[in-house]
Formats: C-alpha cells, structure tokens, sequence
C-alpha cells in the first residue's frame, strides 16, 4: 500500500515538473528593429537575470540587424542580401526611434538623456546580460530572408542561430513569455 | 552604521533600474549566509524593486532608511 503510495507521489511529481511554464524562466521574441524596444527588452532581460531567473532572448525578423556588428563585414552576400546590408541598421547603436525619430535626432537625445540620468547603455546592458548568462538565439529563418549571416554579427558568449522550435521548447517551460 | 551589523556597504548611488538589482544579485553571493549587506542608491525605484528581487530570490530585506538624496536598504543573504 505505502509503496503504491510512493509511486503515485513521484509520478504526481514528474508530471508537475513538465507541465507548461513550471520553470523559473522568462522567454521573450525581440522581433522590433527599434532602439527603445530593444533597451525595454534588455532591461527586462537583466532585471529577470538578476532575480535569479534563466533568460532566453529569441531574436527575429527586424530584430536581428540590432545583433550586427559595425566593425564586420560578410562576404558572398547576394544582390538582395547586399540591399538589406546596406538598408538595416549596422547594430543597436544605429536603432532608430519607434516615435519621434526626427530623422536621428530622437535617438541621439534619448542616448544624451540616459547618459545624463545615469541609465545604462544598450552597450552596457549586452555586457551586463552576457555576464549574467542571459541566453541569445537568432532566427535562422530571418538571417537567411535579409541575406545577413552569422560572422557579421556581435560577439556575445553563448550566441546561437536556430529555428522556432528551440524558441517554442524553451517558452513551454518559461513562467513568462513576452514579445516585444 | 552600526544597525543591523552590516558586513559591507555598497554604493549604488547614480545608478538606474535595472542596475540596482542587476548589482546585489552578483554581490549577494560575496557575503555569508545570514549576513546583511547595507546599499545605498538614489534610485526611488529600489524602494519597491529590492523587496519584489527579495521575494524572488529568497533574500530578505531587513529594513529601507529614506534620507535626504539618499537611500539605504539593508539586505540578509537566507541562502
């Protein structure tokens, strides 16, 4: 009887442990390609780091170009990989605004205000981020369609391209999920 | 500063949300359990974002003094 008992418990249990969202884990899509979106984004991410969660970022779509690293270049890109190079943002210090964007103006003075009010940077909320072991995957999918590829993109520890489903595995067992 | 017996103070001052906790959580650990550790911050926001990290984490935050342009919250590592 006790043992019937015991083995109800453990199954009981196994099945709490893989019920949707059990995980103390936040995992969030970063779809937008603006800069006010993307300081959101990684102040939530940090602040749950910081509170003792496991973080996942999945970037995506127009998400993706705030990954690109200025300094680097890829090669062998085609005709249309070329024109999106050129047209989206090379990284998160060229995001635009997602309101009052004043041609650049309106960047440069949110990034003026933060400074003077002490926010941190987008700059030093990555370094933070990857400190505290905050995952970051990007689309295969959204690389491939903006002819982007992965040596033009930022170093970061742990930096991974994969598809929906590692996303979708992740956010089954996240007690949050969020897209911005 | 002889209140609660803080084993350290840490200065946060200046610093914005998220940094405040994003810095007690990499500092807790530095201490014993059991201990308190005294913060001060300017950031108004701590105020209500130490105790929910706290909760969280499961730290206590012993007591938050509000002085004048200064904020001090003393925080026991449980664990």
């Amino acid at each position: 009887m006790s043992v019937d008992v015991e083995k109800e418990m453990a199954a009981i249990k196994a099945q709490l442990e893989e019920r949707p969202g059990a995980k103390n884990k936040l995992s969030m899509v970063v779809f937008s390609g603006d800069l006010d979106k993307h300081i959101a984004s990684m102040i939530i991410a940090t602040g749950a780091a910081a509170m003792g969660m496991e973080v996942i970022l999945f970037y995506t779509f127009w998400g993706t170009a705030a990954l690109r690293d200025p300094k680097k270049r890829a090669k062998g890109k085609n005709f249309m990989g070329k024109m999106f190079g050129m047209m989206l943002p090379r990284g998160r210090n060229r995001l635009p605004l997602s309101q009052m964007n004043m041609a650049g103006a309106g960047p440069a003075m949110i990034k003026s205000l933060m400074k003077q009010k002490n926010v941190a940077s987008l700059d030093q909320l990555f370094e933070a981020a990857g400190m505290m072991g905050v995952k970051i995957y990007i689309c295969q999918m959204s690389m491939d369609l903006m002819g982007m590829k992965t040596e033009e993109m930022i170093d970061y520890p742990g930096l991974e391209v994969v598809g929906v489903a590692t996303f979708l595995a992740h956010a089954k067992e996240s007690s949050i999920q969020l897209f911005l | 500063m002889a209140e609660h017996e803080a084993v350290k103070t840490l200065d946060y001052k200046g610093l914005a949300c998220p940094m405040p906790v994003v810095r007690i959580s990499q500092e807790i650990g530095k201490i014993g359990v059991g201990e308190v550790v005294e913060v001060h911050t300017t950031d108004p926001g701590s105020i209500s974002d130490f105790p929910a990290w706290a909760k969280t984490t499961g730290h206590e935050v012993v007591e938050i003094k509000q002085e004048a342009g200064l904020i001090r919250i003393f925080v026991r590592r449980k664990k």
